[in-house]
Order: C-alpha cells, then structure tokens, then sequence
C-alpha cells in the first residue's frame, strides 16, 4: 500500500516514463545475474541523475518503504534482488562519463556507466581503469562499487575499492554527500574504504571519482598446458615464489576446456588435464626478464605445450577461451551454479582434491575455472535442473565447496559478494560479535534498514538509540521484532 | 578525593583481575600532558578484551581508554580530553603466522616494523609500507602511516587483510581474514585504519606482502628556486609514466629570509628536488631509471642517479607544524603557489615536502612560529584550497587541507571541514557510544561530546 501511495511523487521526481508500474514490465527486474532468486519489485524508478536520486530515497525514507539500487543487474550473488514491497531504483540512465584528468589520472562517472567504458574513454590519454570482471562490457562501475568487484587482473593491480577515491553517495536518509577526498589518502574515518563491498545496503552511490592508471608499455600472455591442476598449480606456486607478480594468473580444468571448446573453439592443447594462462604487463624493461623466467618456471614444472601471445589479436584468442568459461559450461550441461570460494593459494591442491572427492560422492560434474594466483576458484557445479534430487544434490554440493574453503582459512566468496545467496553461510566465516559489529556500520548509515535490506546478514542488528549521543535527523527506529520483545535493544 | 581514594584501589584490583600486567601510571605515561590513572600490558586478545571489559564496567561512565604502541604516532593528532587507563600493546610481540608461499603475514600489534621487516626479510619479503622501524604494527595501522611507495601500494588500508580488534565495551570483533581476495561482509579493517585508537583497540593483523625487489635506484633532478613550473612538469611526467615509478617525491626545503615578503619557500634560493624510486629486476631498473633520468631532465632539471635515498627521503620534521595537503595532480602548481602565498600572507616560512606524485604534501612551519602565525598560515591555505562545501557540493571534492601536528589551538581545527562528516561522527556514536576510546583524539569529527 505504502508504495502504491508513492508513485505519484515518483513521477514528479524522475518524470512519468520512468516510473514502471506495469507488472509485465515489473517482472523483467525480478532478479539480477543470479536467477535462482527472483522477487517482483512493486516499483520501479529510473532516475536520471543524482539529485533525482536523492529525492526517490527520501520519499522511500519518509515513507518507510525499503529500496534496492540496481546497476546492470549482472550481480551474481542477488545483491540487486529487489523487495517485495519496495522500490527499486535502476541507475541505467546515469550513464555519464563527466570528466577525465589525465596529469591527475581521474575519471569522475555516473553509477550507470559500464566498466569497460571508462578504459576506451581513457585510452586516447593512454590510460585506463583496471579492475576487469569478466562482465565489463556490461556491469555498471556503480556495481562494482557495491561489490568491490575484482577481476582477472586483481592480482597486481587490485581490487575496486583500491581505484575508488571519491564516492557521491545518497545517505539512506536522502542526502546527498561525498566520501573521501578524491585523493585516495584518507583523513579520519575511511568511510569510502568501507562502503565499498557493502553490497549496495549504506546508500546509492551516484558519481564516482575512480583512479586511472597508465597503459603498461608492454603486455606478455602465456599459455602453458600440463597434464593436471596439480602441475598448473606447481608452476603458480614457484612464479610467486620467484617474487614476480604477474597482472593475472589463471588456470582451467580438463572439463572447463572442453567446454570453452565447444563454445568459442579457442584452440587449446587437445587432451590437456589444465592450462595455465600467465599475463606479464608493465614497462618492457621488467616484463622482459620476466617472461624469460615464468617461461622457464612453467617448463620445469612439467608444462607440455606453451604458447606466447605478445599483440592483442593473439592476446585475445588466448583469453577467449577463459572469458567465455561460465557461459560455456552451459553447452554442456541443462544447468550450473557457479561457485565463488578462496583459500590461500598454497591450499588450492588440497582444495581441489576435496572437490573432485565430493563430486565423485555426489554423482555430480564439477568444471573448475580460477584466477590461481590469488586462490579465487570458481567451481562450476553442473546439473540437470528437471530432476529435484539432482537440483539438491548440485546446492548441496556447492555449499560443501564453501565448506572446504572454509577448512583451509579461505573465504566464503572472493568477488561475487554475499547478497542473498550466501548470507546463511556468513555465520560459518564470522563469529555473532563479528557479524554485530560489522553491522554497526549499517546502523550508523542507515538506522531504519530501509536500504537493500534483507542482503549479507543473516539477522539484522537492531539499531538501538545511542546514550547520549543520539543527534537529531536520524529517523526513529520501530522494528517489529522489538515491539514484539524478540530482540534485543544495543 | 576521598570518594576517589576509596574507588580507585577496587577499580586496580579489578584490572588487575583482568589484565595482570597492571600498573599505575607515572609521569612518563602521560598521553598529551595527560598521566593514566592506570597502564596495562595485555599479553593476549583475552586479556585485552577482558581489560576493556573491566574498564567499561568503572561505574560512572566507564574509564577512558588511550591505546598506544611505540608512541612514535601519539603526537600526531589531538591529545586525549580524557586519559584513565593506558593499553599498551608492546607486550602482544608475536609473529603468529607467515605463510610465505601465499604472501601473507598475522602478526600481533605490538609487533615493530623493524621486528616484523627482519621475518620476512628470510623469504625475500616484505610489508610495503614507509613507517619508522621503532613503530609497532598496531600504530602503523592505527594512524594510517605511509611514506614515498604509497604512490606505488597505498597505505596500510591497502594491505591489511584481516583484523581482530576489541571494541569499547570489550567485545572481540573480527573482519576480514587470511586471504588477499575476499569481500565477505562488511571491509572493518578500512574503518580501523587511520581512526587513530578511537573505535576499537587492534590486537591483531593480517597483511598482504610484497617481495622485496631485486634492484632499487633513486632518481633525482635538482630545480632551481625559479624552476618551479618545470619542477612539476616533472613530477607530473614521472607519477604518469608507464616505467612506473615506485615514489615521485618533492623536497623544496624553506628561504632562510625574513618572514613576510620573501618568505615563500625558495624565496631566498632554495631550489626543488624531484627524487624518483624505481623498483624492479636489476637490469630493468637500470634502464627505467635511465629513461626516467631523461624525462626529468627533459623538463628542466639537473638529474641524477644512485643507489640510495636523497637526504631527507619519506622524512617529516618531528617538531613544529606539519600540515597534510592533498590534492589532484593536475593542481600541484596551484598548490605550491597556495602554500608559498599563505606563508606570505601569514608571515611564515615553510618547507614542503612529500610524495607530490600521488597528490600528497606537507607543508612545515617551523617549530618557532608562533599558535597565531600558524593558524593564520591553515586558514590561508583552506581559503585558497578547500571548496566551501565538500559534503554536499555537486562537483567532487579534489584534496583537503588537515593538520597532523603543531600548537593545540591550530590542531583543535585539524580536519577542517571534511566530506561525510556526520557519517563519521554516526560510526564513531555506534563504536563507542560512552566516547571512552581515546576522547578528544578526532576533535570536530567526534561530535559534540
């Protein structure tokens, strides 16, 4: 009802075509990348820029009424699964490249822009924006802010919230305000530093200030076939130890080729248990001596064929067969859960020898693709999804993935995010006080939990008055399960 | 006094039952001017959090809490408005864990740079972060040091992966983990680093590593005091340069004339030094310093190359005012121009130093200006520097004018006015609601307590 009574001041705010009410056209935002979680919004905005945004977050606020932001939508963890009985608000039309700086190597975007826009944008400065998921051509820079996405090439270059050095934010009270200082070097709390991974649930990100960096003189692509994971894994093990940090280390099974091969046809080493796929980058002085070493560290641990790729038009037959790895198992099987697991790079022989046991158990095929150099696996759990018990076997499997991730120190997901999928398993990585005080931190962005609730945690923290310190503006708060003395007040 | 008297031998005995390392404090301990009532010396995250515990439990409101470590840091920033108990975490020394083949080290926070340097350094790594070898981990992550390689790896925010902290009310709260790749829940660490002591006391941390490299050269180019314009095409060139230096420095030491008129830094002939580090394998640092020689002298000035740092490499003054700019690189002439017309309309003369490369200097006062000279001297500067509304302006805020050390009335200003300020003081309510972990220390970013 609540939201029903809000379309009207949405129309004033983002102008009537931007507001769907249509439930046809509602169903088309039920889910995001991950599409075992599906809820039909019962709004949906479009605003066109960020004090429009501003404005649907306060009616939201005033209201009561719990909001989701979206961006592409090409999440893989339910982050921009909308709300029953909310609003959710699309950032697609913000989509703005609003400055560059070359001499100060900074772009300034709108959420709606995609990845890969902000390097072909920067390149003509010989510049460009390194954090790469795999779906840059699509996903929005404003969800990877939410995600901290990563990418192949983390390894060296980092992580998103390592190029993120000013945030324009909605608070979710509505207002407006920026995070950091726009020169990466933080003064009092890092307020961007932890809003960034944070799922989309402290505000609605609409510009942002990202860092750019220069263009490596050189790029050097190897591929390297072994005979199995384990000699892969060998050959990662003695790069690093080498001290050499390539831009991306990645590595695919015996099962993951087959199917980029039927896909895209990449060409891999026939009968190859694993190929190995190292990319040097950086001034040609360094990468030089480099290659010549990774070269020789992927013969000695027993590589059967190498190839070298040093132009672009090689560059991308080699990664093609990577890039297109998730959307190719579904050539080979009716359906697949893609798996999102860590664990220290040192334990990932161990891990996949768990895997391929589990599988066996289970009855059940298991394609591995992962960016090996920082021990981020991406099991692909195949299935057939008409049969039930097969359905179940497959979830089953996938969270005794995550549990043998967990045995060796890792982490529950390395780039996806938690979101819906993965909130039930947070409390086998963190303790309850760990979880309580990690929302604290929603509590000070948004005490009313109106702001993409229901994602990360497994039990919201009631966001209690503080003594003393209680300061005007902040909404009051009226939880249910308080009333109804199920929970208690901090 | 007498009220006193009776309560504080109950409240020893029960930090002492918590935290057996317990003694009263002495001159020597005073934080700020500040003398503890009590210091304690947790041996564990138990202790630590028992102790906090205890503390919390002081009927009243509480003790305040100071965490310190080295104390190289304590006084760089406000000191406390309140100081009951002194947690000192030099007694939490351990190296827990280096798993070298994954690049990755936890270590207790009382752990020395130094200390820690010396571990790593037998498998060939190390933790990439400029910070005095005395200081101990837990203050290195707490006041968010950095030096010259920050251009290159960032700060401790940057390379901290997992931490375990206790909150005020004694609480043991994790986040993160052992793993480089990880966006489970909500990133504490970030929020920790650089708080200065004022949401939890860290007791632990894991980080990610580097290895050391194989070869290191120092490229510098000296500018004369006229060359300023050329000076920062220099630094502009190198910081953007794909030979990707590790460090783009700027020394531009102070005038030795009279304040005033011709005191702008350089007014009486000091010239600037642009100083260049490149990291790397031997033979590949030798030709990148080598191009990166030609580019600085390209723009105008007199280049060299060594082995080893300039004088005063990654060095602040440990005395007087320091004052922290950042700012977009693009803006480094408008800052040095900002900074020498600020010292002329204050009557001050200050040396600036840092890694102008990645958009960070420090202004130096001399520790003989007097509180008015230099907050005459800040106010200049934000006038020229700061946007009047940072929060809330449409346009993106480019840098910020803070103060890290210099006479209190100029400190009481330090952070100016800040972009998301009251987030800030909205976290630091939900952390510590009492405001007992280091009072005073964040000034305006506090609240109004």
């Amino acid at each position: 009802m609540a939201v029903q009574a809000l379309i009207p001041r949405m129309r004033d705010i983002c102008g009537a075509g931007n507001v769907i009410t249509d439930p046809l056209e509602l169903r088309t935002y039920e889910c995001d990348g991950l599409t075992a979680h599906r809820t039909i919004p019962a709004l949906v905005v479009l605003p066109g820029a960020a004090d429009e945004v501003a404005a649907v977050v306060r009616a939201c606020a005033d209201a009561q009424v719990p909001f989701v932001a979206r961006g592409s939508g090409t999440g893989l963890s339910g982050g921009a699964m909308p709300h029953a009985s909310g609003v959710l608000v699309v950032l697609s039309r913000m989509r703005q490249i609003l400055s560059i700086d070359p001499v100060s190597r900074r772009a300034v975007v709108e959420p709606g822009v995609t990845n890969l826009a902000v390097s072909k944008a920067a390149e003509p400065f010989g510049l460009f924006y390194a954090p790469d998921p795999s779906s840059q051509v699509v996903c929005s820079v404003g969800g990877n802010v939410a995600e901290n996405s990563g990418g192949a090439h983390c390894l060296k270059h980092g992580f998103t919230v390592h190029h993120v050095m000013g945030l324009q934010i909605v608070t979710p009270a509505g207002e407006l305000t920026w995070l950091g200082d726009g020169s990466g070097v933080s003064t009092g709390y890092d307020l961007l530093g932890a809003f960034t991974g944070s799922e989309g649930t402290l505000g609605i990100v609409t510009k942002i200030v990202v860092k750019l960096l220069p263009l490596p003189e050189v790029v050097h692509t190897l591929l390297a076939a072994y005979p199995s994971t384990a000699q892969g894994g060998r050959a990662v093990s003695d790069i690093i130890a080498a001290g050499i940090v390539p831009a991306a280390i990645e590595m695919m099974d015996a099962l993951s080729i087959t199917a980029a091969e039927a896909a895209v046809q990449c060409n891999y080493p026939a009968g190859a248990g694993a190929v190995l796929i190292v990319e040097l980058d950086g001034p040609a002085a360094e990468v030089e001596a480099e290659v010549a070493t990774v070269r020789s560290l992927c013969e000695a641990a027993g590589a059967t064929e190498i190839r070298a790729a040093d132009d672009p038009a090689e560059r991308a037959i080699i990664w093609a067969g990577r890039k297109s790895a998730f959307a190719a198992v579904g050539r080979i099987s009716p359906a697949f859960i893609v798996q999102d697991g860590v664990v220290p790079r040192t334990s990932l022989g161990a891990v996949l020898a768990t895997i391929t046991s589990l599988a066996e158990q289970a009855g059940i095929r298991v394609a591995n693709v992962f960016h090996a150099g920082d021990g981020n696996l991406h099991p692909l759990v195949l299935y057939d999804d008409s049969s039930p018990a097969e359905t179940l076997a497959a979830e089953e499997l996938s969270g005794q993935i995550l549990d043998a991730c967990l045995d060796q120190g890792g982490s529950i997901t390395g780039e996806h995010g938690v979101g819906v999928d993965k909130s039930r398993y947070m409390p086998k990585m963190f303790s309850a006080d760990d979880l309580d005080t990690m929302q604290l931190v929603r509590c000070a962005f948004d005490p009313a939990q109106l702001c993409n609730p229901g994602k990360i945690f497994p039990t919201p923290r009631l966001c209690g008055e503080v003594p003393g310190h209680r300061r005007a503006g902040l909404p009051a708060v009226g939880h249910p399960a308080v009333a109804a003395d199920q929970a208690e007040i901090f | 006094m007498d009220a006193e008297r009776t309560v504080v031998p109950d409240i020893r005995s029960a930090l002492t039952a918590a935290c057996p390392a317990l003694r009263d404090g002495e001159p020597a301990d005073a934080v700020g001017g500040r003398v503890p009532l009590f210091v304690g010396s947790p041996a564990s995250t138990a202790e630590a959090s028992a102790l906090l515990r205890a503390a919390a439990a002081v009927p009243g409101s509480g003790l305040a809490v100071v965490p310190r470590g080295a104390g190289t840091g304590l006084a760089w920033g406000l000191p406390p408005s309140a100081c009951d108990l002194v947690v000192d975490l030099r007694a939490m020394d351990q190296v827990v864990e280096h798993a070298a083949g994954d690049l990755v080290v936890r270590v207790q926070a009382g752990v020395t740079m130094a200390q820690l340097a010396s571990v790593l350094a037998g498998a060939g790594q190390q933790l990439a972060v400029d910070a005095p070898a005395e200081a101990t981990v837990g203050g290195v992550i707490a006041s968010g040091t950095a030096g010259p390689r920050r251009l290159r790896y960032g700060s401790p925010r940057d390379l901290l992966i997992g931490v375990t902290a206790v909150r005020a009310d004694g609480v043991v709260a994790h986040a993160g983990g052992k793993v480089v790749k990880n966006v489970a829940g909500y990133d504490i660490g970030k929020l920790l680093a650089g708080s200065q002591g004022t949401l939890a006391l860290i007791t632990e941390a894991t980080f990610r590593l580097h290895p050391v490299p194989d070869a290191v050269a120092y490229v510098t180019a000296e500018f004369g005091p006229a060359q300023r314009a050329a000076a920062v095409t220099a630094v502009q060139s190198a910081a953007g340069s794909a030979l990707l230096p590790s460090a783009v420095e700027l020394d531009w030491p102070p005038g030795t004339g009279a304040p005033g008129a011709t005191g702008a830094p350089g007014a009486t002939g000091r010239g600037l030094r642009v100083g260049v580090l490149v990291e790397g394998t031997s033979s590949g640092v030798a030709e990148r310093a080598k191009q990166l020689s030609e580019l600085l002298a390209s723009a105008g000035g007199a280049a060299a190359v060594a082995g080893a740092p300039p004088p005063r490499w990654g060095q602040l003054p440990s005395r007087g005012t320091v004052i922290r700019v950042t700012f977009w690189v693009s803006r480094l002439d408008e800052v040095l121009e900002a900074v020498s017309a600020a010292g002329v309309s204050a009557g001050a003369r200050a040396a600036i130093t840092g890694s102008a490369g990645a958009g960070t200097l420090y202004a130096c006062l001399d520790p003989g200006a007097e509180a008015g000279t230099a907050e005459r001297f800040v106010r200049a500067l934000r006038d020229r520097l700061e946007p009047p509304d940072p929060s809330g302006g449409a346009s993106e805020p480019r840098g910020a004018v803070v103060v890290l050390t210099g006479p209190e009335p100029v400190m009481a200003s330090g952070y100016g006015s800040l972009p998301g300020a009251a987030l800030m003081r909205a976290i630091k309510d939900q952390f510590d609601p009492e405001h007992r972990m280091f009072p005073g220390r964040l000034g305006t970013l506090e609240g109004d307590s």
